[in-house]
């Protein structure tokens, strides 16, 4: 017992001392929805972090909690990387805003960034990626590939980030063939390859020949590489799981945002923002262009640089919404608000919106 | 060739009853020293973050109260369904229809204020789950339908109810359209016990004084005496004049009850809104909880606070150690797999039987 104790006390003071040797260090922490090797999502998240680490080397250090569900448990994993010394902590999904809040106010002399989602505060700076630019891409890349005229489409949930991309990406579709068609199926989970596997399957039963997905798996790029038909990535390159099947991938590039903000907190002009950044800020990449004609791949380069130019973007009127209303006039852009709420199809998606 | 056979005690030793737990810490401690070593940690410090850590500062213990809450209100009532053998798996369904009939006041009617909302509010959480776990009570008793299958059917309904409720009819109007309903106002908030250092709500007491009336109730009533005849020979009960299934719509009532309330508690006191999932599987892992408490009420309070521990100890190790989620898991994995094993140890002991002996059996 005598011994166990020592021991304990050795330990409580090597846990004491630990973070008064890394006082001078900028401590950064994440949490994260699912796991780094996800291959989607989360992963372009810690690629992010390891490229922060990569840059600032020894200037900062970094923690991250994975598998963090939202609720309650959001609330004390958030503080507990506060209470562990972190004054920088990037909190990963939609479902950490509340809690994200909530610490912020115990944690005045934090600094805490929340991805994707809309609540500000003196300490809490929102940033969020227009990935829908990357999805007009794929869209104009989609309707020049198909030749049945319908592209399957495999959503997570319909909130509208998702809603978002399937709209742009009609749009992107419809300045090539105007009638093109998107099937959706939801998957109502960001990460389930078995779900998304079966989603995949059931699309291309149905006669789609070209799948896209907002969800954070390979299994649907899988499922189309044996069914020879093509696909597009999501979140990272997955080339890897479909030499021969990938067109392009919407890849989230987390990581120089990661650095400048960081960099601002260690030169003190860190100041709360809220960002929605797309292509031109470098957030959303393209993965190379494979698996397609010339003349395809020049068009697809063409709208990318047009969308990061600023000349093109994707939500100008005249647009419908699918039950026939008029949603843009002629010429006319959508603003942030609407986009970040957007709960309506465009005319052309073949599904109804989940209510 | 072998075989391994698992055979009932005649007797079990009281002293080792009383020991197990401590056999079990012990042999946690090693697997777990080993486990750490492996992964190249220190298993002292490993240790000391997974089970010390969390007790060292004010706000942990806190956070463990929060955690400990639901899992201890939900094994307390289950346990009273396990002791009269009726195998309800569903409680995370009934902690769900808690949570969604407790919302509908702060959710449908947020101008509806006083003091008098919450208790309202915890009366229809209790309701909800009440009338979640009679389904498949009556089931069992009218049609003789097997518990376990429809008490677990019936969390994925409620899962995709409250699914279906959160993105439709009760979405917050003012929320960018995403999946949650409206902040409850303060009136509508399980207030924390002592605000000042962290954030327990009053769930945690709700759940104590859960356990001490069910543990009296099991312990020193007739009602407790009848339930644990009945669950341990109905045919005994029925001679004895107890009615079968009375106690099944009875035991099914009072964890339905007991998981609503935690529900609710949940969701009023530490989330504050209702989302699209509001459970992290609190009804299955109070399952365990039930089991490690040995169905006893007091007994469960302690099993709630270890297992929360050991949520919150691999969530330190996470950070502290830097060793992952999965890694934590694992290891609160082991520490179940050695409390439950020293337990069936003493009431069961393990015979390798050889092949050949066997033969000799049969021809003798």
């Amino acid at each position: 017992m005598k011994k166990l104790i020592m021991a304990l006390t050795v330990a409580a003071s090597f846990a004491v001392a630990g973070p008064a040797l890394a006082a001078d260090k900028l401590k950064i922490g994440f949490i994260y929805i699912g796991p780094p090797g996800d291959f989607g999502w989360t992963y372009q998240h810690d690629q992010g972090r390891k490229q922060l680490e990569k840059e600032l080397g020894d200037k900062v250090e970094t923690t991250f909690l994975e598998n963090v569900p939202e609720g309650a448990d959001a609330e004390r994993s958030i503080e507990r990387l506060a209470r562990a010394g972190n004054k920088l902590i990037f909190t990963t999904s939609f479902g950490y805003m509340d809690a994200t809040v909530k610490v912020a106010q115990k944690f005045p002399d934090v600094k805490f960034e929340h991805a994707t989602g809309y609540k500000t505060a003196e300490n809490v700076s929102v940033y969020n990626s227009r990935f829908y630019e990357g999805r007009y891409v794929q869209g104009v890349i989609a309707a020049k590939m198909s030749k049945t005229g319908v592209a399957g489409y495999i959503g997570s949930f319909p909130i509208p980030e998702v809603v978002q991309g399937i709209n742009s990406f009609i749009l992107g579709a419809q300045t090539v063939n105007p009638n093109f068609k998107i099937k959706v199926i939801w998957a109502n989970s960001w990460f389930d390859p078995a779900k998304e596997a079966d989603a995949a399957k059931a699309l291309i039963d149905q006669g789609v020949d070209i799948i896209t997905q907002h969800t954070d798996s390979t299994a649907a790029m899988q499922v189309a590489a044996e069914r020879k038909i093509k696909a597009f990535g999501q979140a990272s390159d997955m080339i890897k799981f479909g030499p021969e099947t990938q067109m392009t991938s919407i890849v989230d590039n987390w990581g120089p945002y990661y650095i400048e903000r960081a960099k601002a907190v260690l030169d003190g002009t860190w100041k709360s923002h809220n960002v929605f950044e797309g292509m031109k800020e470098g957030l959303v990449v393209m993965a190379p262009y494979t698996n397609m004609p010339d003349d395809v791949k020049k068009l697809a380069e063409e709208t990318q640089a047009k969308i990061t130019s600023g000349e093109l973007k994707p939500f100008t009127g005249p647009i419908k919404k699918q039950d026939g209303s008029e949603w843009l006039k002629a010429g006319e852009t959508a603003d942030d608000k609407t986009i970040l709420s957007m709960n309506f199809y465009v005319a052309g998606v073949d599904d109804k919106l989940p209510k | 060739m072998m075989r391994i056979e698992i055979v009932k005690r005649p007797q079990h030793s009281a002293l080792f009853s009383a020991l197990s737990p401590f056999i079990a810490l012990f042999l946690t401690l090693i697997a777990g020293a080993i486990l750490f070593s492996i992964l190249g940690k220190n298993p002292i410090s490993a240790l000391y973050s997974y089970f010390v850590e969390p007790l060292t500062e004010v706000w942990s213990i806190h956070e463990l109260l929060v955690k400990a809450a639901p899992l201890i209100l939900i094994a307390v009532g289950l346990s009273v369904c396990f002791l009269s053998n009726n195998w309800n798996i569903g409680a995370e369904g009934q902690f769900i229809a808690g949570g969604i009939a407790g919302s509908i006041l702060p959710v449908v009617f947020p101008d509806f204020q006083g003091w008098y909302v919450l208790p309202i509010m915890l009366l229809l959480g209790m309701a909800g789950g009440m009338a979640y776990a009679t389904i498949p009570a009556f089931l069992k008793v009218r049609f003789n339908t097997n518990e376990i299958l429809t008490s677990l059917m019936l969390v994925y309904v409620a899962q995709l109810f409250l699914d279906w409720l959160v993105r439709g009819p009760w979405r917050n109007p003012q929320g960018y359209n995403f999946p949650e309903t409206v902040q409850f106002s303060d009136s509508a908030i399980l207030p924390a016990i002592w605000p000042d250092s962290g954030r327990a709500h009053w769930g945690f007491a709700l759940a104590i004084i859960a356990a001490v009336v069910v543990w009296f109730m099991l312990s020193r009533t007739l009602n407790g005496f009848e339930i644990k005849v009945l669950g341990r020979s109905s045919r005994a009960g029925r001679f004895a004049g107890f009615s079968a299934g009375r106690l099944t719509f009875f035991a099914f009532l009072v964890s339905g009850a007991l998981a609503g309330l935690a529900g609710i508690a949940e969701v009023s006191g530490a989330v504050g809104q209702l989302r699209t999932s509001i459970s992290p599987g609190y009804g299955f892992t109070a399952i365990i909880v039930a089991f490690l408490g040995r169905l006893n009420p007091l007994g469960i309070i302690a099993a709630g606070l270890v297992l929360a521990l050991s949520y919150l100890g691999g969530e330190a190790a996470q950070i502290s150690l830097g060793i992952s989620e999965k890694s934590a898991r694992i290891f609160q994995g082991i520490i179940l797999f050695f409390v439950l094993a020293s337990d069936s140890l003493i009431y069961y002991r393990i015979r390798i039987v050889s092949r050949l002996s066997d033969t000799a059996l049969k021809g003798a």
